[in-house]
This record gives structure tokens, C-alpha cells and sequence, in this order.
């Protein structure tokens, strides 16, 4: 089932000349975790804000968990989605861990039992619980990351949306954050959109959609998306090391393989051609 | 005069004299040659940021000297007179586009010399100049800061150190949180500034590609001191060494050493896609590469 419909949105920001998202239709099914990949200034982050109802579309329908999205139902449909963005600095309220992530749920009028059981949970789910008493700020990027997580989960969202959430990170934060997401993907079931230009993130999603200026381009799964190669390069955005590497090779001569292969596959396909002189 | 910056057992500790004091740099002897592109590595906390500072003097070592070009700087060292120093060596701190102020980018560019005093038409002058050696267009002058995209913010800040003319450049994290084009665009930039203005290059990066594409020394941090020393050839070698501090091999070195249990062999390591593929090609059998 659709939980995220998407038909015929156009956006246009008022000192702008062209469409920030032109025309853009898309169905996200429920459970599915779906990476929207495409350069700065692609129309990405706006789709992301015209999908929580920051900003309204001045054309088109979109359709979350079977309500429509309108300035009636903005609020019903913002208790359903939970948003992480790039840098959590700009997102922390609380003075201690344990308030931040209550924080959301003081906006929901929750009492306070419940809220001190998510809060808890919430953390849990994170591994932040032996940091509830610490300063946000004192926390190192991942750390502050899975803090602003938490409190996203607090309010128990059917779907998450990921906003560059991991491009502040350096490569351990950012391994650890997408474990997270995975994991709490799985045991919440969660339909998580998550808006990146970084090549491990959307390898780890269900599928891929891609914008270009605005444009829809395309969505299906990873791999069918990587075999694109080159096309995605010419679009700034950036294909797994096995791909570079085929086109490496490709452009000396090499015949190689149109399918897109990850990196064991890659170095078994390299294996048969080894020349055993 | 080339800017030449030596290390010599510079600690530093945060907070010195209190009891909450932590040392974030131990016995740090390092040379930083003029004209060189040096990359800093190291987790998160390591004291690569603390390191950069003491750079310009922002930081001053708690014990030891950092000499740079005929400037001695340690403990007793006075605020005073460091201007010029600091004019020397530019820092873009990560992130630099939070920094970013004026109502337009001209203006912005502008603020450091008329900051050290430079007259405002002269200081307007060099932020022109500033903008289109880092390809902003000209038509962005005018514009908000405020208004352009992430890699042109980032291309404004960087604009906006170059116009105090320094010798030496030194870029935390410079692409972080940019797309793939915008971090290519970036590194480009930063080594034809490195050829064609000859400025000295210090980058503090997490991404190994990069320290292999572009980086001819390479220092390696951990928990306050300086673990490692080397060109990126040496410093990459040791796969298990680097793993032991959680830092990682550049791609195409990490993928040779996956070829290598398949049979191929590798002298030297390659570090580059190119390398790579050169080094593969003559292993293949004919009938893979005979096909155009």
C-alpha cells in the first residue's frame, strides 16, 4: 500500500525563475526504505518541506496514510511523520538529553508517565540511555544525531524523513547512525524517505528516486539505479567505487558487464578473467 | 619570504591550570614545507582542530614552539602584533558558510582586509578578484550570501580568507556536507590555488580519497598526538596500522587489497581508480580486453 502519494507537485520560490519541483509525481510504499538522491539545488529538500506541509505546493495532490495533505490536515499528518535534519545543532531544545527527546511529545500534550516511559524506550532504541542526563551539546556528531532520533521516535511516527541527516558526520557517525535506521526501521516498521547526496546512504535504502532540477528522473532499486553509471555522474551525483572502477576500465578497453555489481561481485567477475600465465 | 611552519614538542592543554584541564596536543614535532598540500587525519577528537589552530596562533602551545616563517610563537607569546601572522596563514574553519554576515557577497568577501585595515575600494577590489578565482560568478555579487547555494557559500567564505592574501591555506573539512559535485568542485579549487598561486595547503579531511588524490604529506592524529608521518603512499600501506586508529584506506586501495586474495598482485599499492585499473589491466586475459 501507498503510504506517501505524490501527484503532479509543482513548487516555485517567489524570487525564482524556474520550478524548484516541477511536476513531480511518486508512490512510497509503506515499510520501504526510500533514498531521493540528486545535487544541491536539485529540488530534493523542497520536496521535503512541501511533503510535511512546511510550505504548501502551488500545484498538486499529496496524500499521506490515506489523508490528504491540506492546512486542515497539516497537524493530523505532521503526528505521523518525523523529521531528522542535517545538522542537530539547529534542531536541540532541552537542556539535558532526556528533554530533548520529551520535548516533542510536550507539543502533543502526552503525560507525563507515558512520556518518561518513550523518553526511556526512545533512547534505548538509540543506545543513548546512559547519556539522558548529559548536555546535547557536549555530545560528538553521531551522538547528537541519535539524540535528535530519539526524539523522533518518541512520538512514534509511521514514517521518518531524513533530511541530509548524516552528511555532518564522518565515516564512523555515519555508519553507526544508518545501522540505527535500519534496525529501528525493521523492528518499528517504518517507512523512511531519506533526502541524500551520500552514495553508502542510499546503497542502503529499498529504492532509489532521482531528482534533477526539479525533475523526476526515476525510481527503482539500487542496483538498477547504480547500472546507470556514467548518467549519474553527469548528474553530480556519485556511483559505488565498483562502478568508477568499470569505467575505469571500460575506457581501456576492457569490455565489461552493462549489470550494475557490487564489490564482491565485481572481484569475482575479475577472478574468472585473471590470466594464469 | 615562503612561509615555512615547524612544530617543536608543542602540548597544549585546554583550560591549563584548572582542574579541569585536558591535553589536547602532546609532543607535537612537525614541519610544514611552503608550497606543500599536507592532509590531517584522524578520528573525530583526535586534536586535528586544535592542531590547525596553532597554525595562526588562535592557539598558543601551553609548552614547546611553533615557528612560523620568522615568527617564534610559545607560551609567554602576546597577543599583540600577531596580526600579521594571521594574515599569513588563513583558516576555513568548518562550515564556514555560519560564519557568512553581510548583506551581500561582495561585502562579505570584503570584511577580513578592511578588518586588517585594507581601504574599503581596495578591499572591493581584492573581493572581485577574490570571487572569480574562486568561480563565483559576477553576477552573484550582489546577492545575499544568505541566498546561494551550500557549495557557493562555502566558495564565499573561502573567497573571503584569500582576500587577506595568505601564504598558507589551511581548510577544516572544507567539503563536508556538500554533494558529490560540490566536493569535487571544491578540491579542484583548492589545488589550483596550491599551482597557480602557490599557496601552501593544509586540509584536515576525512575523506581518504582525497588525501590520495591530492595530498603529497599526510599526518596522522590520535588522542593528541601526531601517530604518523608520511606521504600518502606510506601512510596507506599498512591497512591494519590505519584500522587500529578506525581510519580507512582510500577505495581503490581498499579494493586491491580484495584483489589481492583473489590472486592479483599490486607494486606499488595503487591509491587511485587509475592506478587501479592500470595496474589490473595487464592481469587479464586476453579475451576480456580485446574488444574495444
Amino acid at each position: 500500500m501507498a503510504i506517501i502519494q505524490v501527484k503532479n507537485l509543482s513548487y516555485k520560490y517567489h524570487n525564482s525563475d524556474t520550478l524548484a519541483v516541477d511536476d513531480v509525481s511518486f508512490d512510497i510504499q509503506a515499510g520501504d526504505w526510500v533514498a531521493i538522491v540528486g545535487h544541491n539545488g536539485s529540488g530534493k529538500s523542497t520536496l521535503a518541506k512541501l511533503l510535511i506541509g512546511l510550505m504548501p505546493a502551488q500545484e498538486g495532490v499529496i496524500t499521506i496514510d490515506g489523508q490528504e495533505l491540506s492546512e486542515q490536515t497539516v497537524w493530523q499528518i505532521r503526528e505521523k511523520v518525523g523529521m531528522v535534519f542535517q545538522n542537530p545543532d539547529n534542531q536541540f531544545v532541552g537542556a539535558t538529553v532526556a528533554d530533548d527527546v520529551a520535548f516533542g511529545m510536550e507539543n502533543r500534550q502526552v503525560d507525563r508517565e507515558t512520556m518518561q516511559e518513550r523518553v526511556t524506550y526512545a533512547l534505548k532504541q538509540v543506545d543513548m540511555l546512559d547519556y539522558q542526563q548529559r548536555e546535547p551539546a557536549n555530545l560528538s556528531g553521531g551522538q547528537k544525531q541519535r539524540v535528535a532520533l530519539a526524539g523522533v521516535i518518541a512520538i512514534a511516527p509511521k514514517i521518518l524523513i531524513l533530511d541530509e541527516a548524516t552528511s555532518m558526520l564522518d565515516p564512523r557517525g555515519r555508519r553507526e547512525i544508518l545501522q540505527t535506521i535500519k534496525r529501528l526501521k525493521d523492528e518499528l516498521n517504518l517507512t523512511v524517505l531519506s533526502i541524500t547526496h551520500d552514495i553508502d546512504e542510499a546503497a542502503s535504502a529499498d529504492r532509489i528516486l532521482v531528482i534533477d532540477d526539479g525533475h523526476f528522473i526515476e525510481e527503482d532499486d539500487p542496483n538498477s539505479i547504480f547500472s546507470h553509471g556514467s548518467a549519474l555522474i553527469e548528474m553530480g551525483l556519485d556511483v559505488p567505487f565498483s562502478e568508477k572502477l568499470k569505467l575505469a576500465l571500460s575506457t581501456r578497453g576492457l569490455d565489461v558487464p552493462a549489470t550494475y555489481q557490487d564489490e564482491g561481485s565485481l572481484v569475482d567477475w575479475l577472478r574468472t578473467l585473471r590470466s594464469t600465465k | 619570504m615562503a612561509t615555512d611552519i615547524t612544530f617543536n614538542e608543542v602540548d597544549y592543554w585546554y583550560q591549563a591550570g584548572s582542574p579541569y584541564a585536558v591535553q589536547a596536543l602532546r609532543d607535537i614535532n612537525l614541519n610544514i614545507k611552503p608550497g606543500s598540500f599536507t592532509a590531517v587525519i584522524g578520528q573525530t577528537g583526535s586534536g586535528k582542530s586544535t592542531l590547525i589552530q596553532h597554525l595562526n596562533a588562535l592557539l598558543k602551545p601551553s609548552s614547546g614552539t611553533v615557528t612560523i616563517g620568522d615568527r617564534t610563537i610559545d607560551a609567554t607569546t602576546k597577543n599583540k602584533h600577531l596580526k600579521p601572522l594571521r594574515k599569513k596563514v588563513g583558516i576555513v574553519f568548518q562550515f564556514p558558510e555560519n560564519q557568512l554576515f553581510e548583506e551581500t557577497v561582495l561585502k562579505d568577501i570584503a570584511f577580513g582586509p578592511q578588518n586588517f585595515g585594507v581601504p574599503t575600494d581596495e578591499a572591493m577590489t581584492l573581493a572581485k578578484k577574490m570571487a572569480l578565482l574562486v568561480g563565483l560568478d559576477e553576477s552573484l555579487l550582489k546577492r545575499s550570501p544568505f541566498d546561494l547555494s551550500g557549495g557557493q557559500m562555502r566558495r564565499v567564505a573561502i573567497a573571503g580568507v584569500l582576500a587577506l592574501e595568505p601564504e598558507v591555506l589551511v581548510l577544516d573539512e572544507p567539503t563536508a556536507g556538500l554533494d558529490p559535485r560540490g566536493r569535487l568542485e571544491i578540491m579542484q579549487l583548492v589545488t589550483q590555488l596550491q599551482s597557480e598561486q602557490d599557496l601552501t595547503i593544509v586540509l584536515i579531511t576525512h575523506q581518504m580519497d582525497d588525501v590520495a588524490n591530492y595530498a603529497d604529506h599526510v599526518i596522522v592524529m590520535a588522542h593528541g598526538e601526531m601517530v604518523k608521518q608520511g606521504t600518502p603512499r606510506a601512510i596507506f600501506s599498512d591497512a591494519d596500522w590505519l584500522e587500529s586508529y578506525q581510519l580507512g584506506l582510500p577505495s581503490a586501495t581498499r579494493f586491491a587489497n580484495q584483489l589481492i586474495k583473489a590472486g592479483f598482485t599490486f607494486d606499488p599499492m595503487p591509491l587511485t581508480e587509475d592506478e587501479l585499473a592500470d595496474q589490473l589491466l595487464p592481469q587479464l586475459s586476453k579475451e576480456g580486453h580485446d574488444h574495444g
